[in-house]
């Protein structure tokens, strides 16, 4: 691995390099990143990260819309990921309104968000692979992430954009055969995790490409901001899920896997050791689901049964209340973050007292971990670069909002 | 879990570690607290940002040593304008602060805090971008997300939610 090591760095200004642009439409920048690069030779010298293609101004939208109308927005953001970006929302303005959730609602919520990560990680291991050659480990990622949206689509109707969870509970109860859709996965994943092991982590290439790559130590990961399995590949031990629990998460035994090499094959380990503690988690959610309703008492705030609208006077006004006007939402800010498959994942939600939402901001685990890359890249090669982009595991969606 | 009332009194919030270490620093700086829904929320006075930041970072009992969030709220028509929160994260005490800093509308100028954090060098482009406020000492204070030639701040309050046709 000698001839890998970091070749000196040329200064900047010296008319042997050039700059090449990468992106925004290049495979290995998932999705549309432009990354400027000067170069010299094989060699990057410095590294800029540009970044903007796919604003949509969510963030503007959600000030126009109901507190109820932002869910489906926030699918939107992070698109492998939306039951994160849904339930990081509903908290949020759960905890403005000073709403109790139901236990099963929770752990409803909790089960499904693990199916998430692992959707997510999935979609990362897959892509991570393909970039740096390894072309099988894609079709068997995909396999089971297929499972995973049937599942999605099992429950909430919609493969990607679920919007499954609701300002006070969820959307719908499980249907039947849900659970035991998810147990017989849950049973067979583990196995599964064990054939993409088998396909990367003693391979000799995999390790040439990605051990002592794209380095970074914790000092630095935490002075950029980073979050999620890229500051936990660096040694620094912070879980949301476990040190700041959310929506019940304290009622699980999980572990948190953590690394101290700081390279891709450390954030690689990281995320793959999650994949089964994901599984054990979503285990536990299945063995102890509690029963009750899915939804809180609040009727002036959640949607009653459509079963009583139909047949009762007073929930019928209250349905036309909350579609027509939305429900008013007590003064107030509160900044809820989850742990996202990529880092914290943070909305920051501001109301007037109104029925809509004052300012709505997504704090990006993306956004904070990009800043990383100079630091990760300069003066190495250009496919560490590819390496280093898909061990961050960004998704643009959630950096542009 | 029914809400609580806010706590607004700075002195009845002193048992806070982060307020207490800044009022011990400057009480002068500080130009209030709220302690509402489990958050505590300080106002510091905005020439005083920074220097509170570098302080709550380098505190040895609990530091602040990572900032998770940066953004900036408007409250259009009223003043002061701009309302930029610091949401800060102590990775080994895992407690949370959030710092603001009210700037008026004709001049919406605030120190960089990217000398303190670096991870503060996108959330401040991105504020400036969307918002048009100034960060003094920011190593590249460039628009982020919409392109460089663009017209005004979409973020603003008086930005029409269609844009301008």
């Amino acid at each position: 691995m000698a001839h890998l090591t970091p070749t000196p760095v040329i200064e900047p200004g010296q008319d042997r390099t050039m700059i090449l642009n990468m992106g925004p439409q290049h495979p290995s920048t998932h999705g549309v990143l432009r990354v400027i690069l000067e170069i010299d030779g094989e060699s990057v010298v410095r590294i800029m990260p540009d970044i903007g293609y796919l604003h949509t101004g969510i963030e503007k939208t959600c000030e126009a819309k109901f507190y109820q109308q932002v869910v489906p927005l926030t699918d939107r953001i992070d698109y492998l990921c939306p039951l994160t970006n849904n339930l990081c929302y509903v908290l949020a303005v759960e905890k403005l309104l000073g709403l109790e959730i139901p236990p099963k609602a929770q752990w409803m919520r909790v089960l499904m968000n693990e199916l998430t990560r692992i959707n997510s990680h999935l979609v990362w291991l897959g892509t991570h692979a393909m970039d740096i050659g390894a072309l099988t480990v894609f079709l068997y990622c995909f396999r089971e992430r297929e499972d995973i949206l049937r599942m999605f689509e099992m429950i909430s109707g919609q493969r990607m954009m679920t919007s499954y969870f609701r300002v006070g509970g969820l959307a719908l109860p499980p249907p039947l055969g849900f659970f035991e859709k998810v147990r017989e996965f849950a049973d067979r994943f583990p196995s599964k995790v064990d054939e993409y092991e088998n396909l990367l982590t003693s391979n000799p290439i995999w390790g040439i490409r990605t051990k002592g790559v794209a380095t970074i130590t914790a000092e630095d990961a935490i002075a950029l901001g980073a979050s999620g399995p890229t500051l936990r590949g660096s040694g620094v031990d912070i879980d949301l899920r476990r040190d700041m629990p959310y929506s019940g998460y304290e009622n699980f035994k999980f572990n948190v896997p953590t690394a101290k090499e700081g390279d891709v094959y450390a954030r690689y380990l990281c995320r793959v050791q999650e994949l089964r503690e994901s599984i054990g988690i979503v285990k536990q959610a299945l063995d102890g689901m509690p029963e009750g309703p899915i939804k809180a008492d609040a009727p002036k705030v959640v949607l009653p049964d459509r079963e009583k609208m139909k047949t009762q006077m007073e929930a019928l006004i209250y349905h036309f209340k909350i579609i027509t006007e939305g429900f008013s939402v007590p003064p107030g800010e509160v900044y809820q973050a989850v742990e996202s498959p990529r880092g914290e994942m943070g909305y920051y939600v501001v109301s007037d007292g109104t029925a809509k939402p004052y300012r709505v901001h997504m704090r990006s685990a993306c956004l904070a971990n990009m800043q990383l890359l100079p630091k990760m890249c300069e003066g190495r090669l250009i496919a560490d670069v590819v390496a280093a982009i898909g061990s961050i595991d960004i998704v643009l969606g959630e950096i542009d909002r | 879990m029914p809400l609580s009332t806010a706590i607004t009194d700075v002195h009845d919030l002193k048992s806070h570690p982060a307020l207490a270490l800044l009022l011990r620093w400057n009480s002068a700086a500080i130009e209030g607290a709220k302690f509402d829904r489990d958050e505590m929320s300080i106002l510091v006075d905005r020439a005083h940002i920074r220097d509170a930041c570098v302080l709550l970072r380098d505190d040895t009992s609990c530091p602040f040593n990572y900032l998770s969030d940066l953004t900036c709220v408007d409250w259009y028509p009223s003043e002061p304008r701009f309302e930029v929160v610091y949401h800060l994260l102590s990775i080994p005490n895992k407690e949370r602060v959030r710092l603001k800093v009210r700037l008026e509308s004709e001049s919406p100028v605030v120190e960089s805090v990217t000398s303190v954090w670096p991870s503060a060098n996108y959330f401040e482009r991105e504020v400036f971008d969307l918002f048009g406020v100034r960060f003094t000492g920011h190593p590249y204070l460039r628009r982020l997300l919409m392109p460089e030639d663009w017209d005004g701040h979409p973020l603003r309050k008086d930005y029409p939610v269609e844009g301008y046709r």
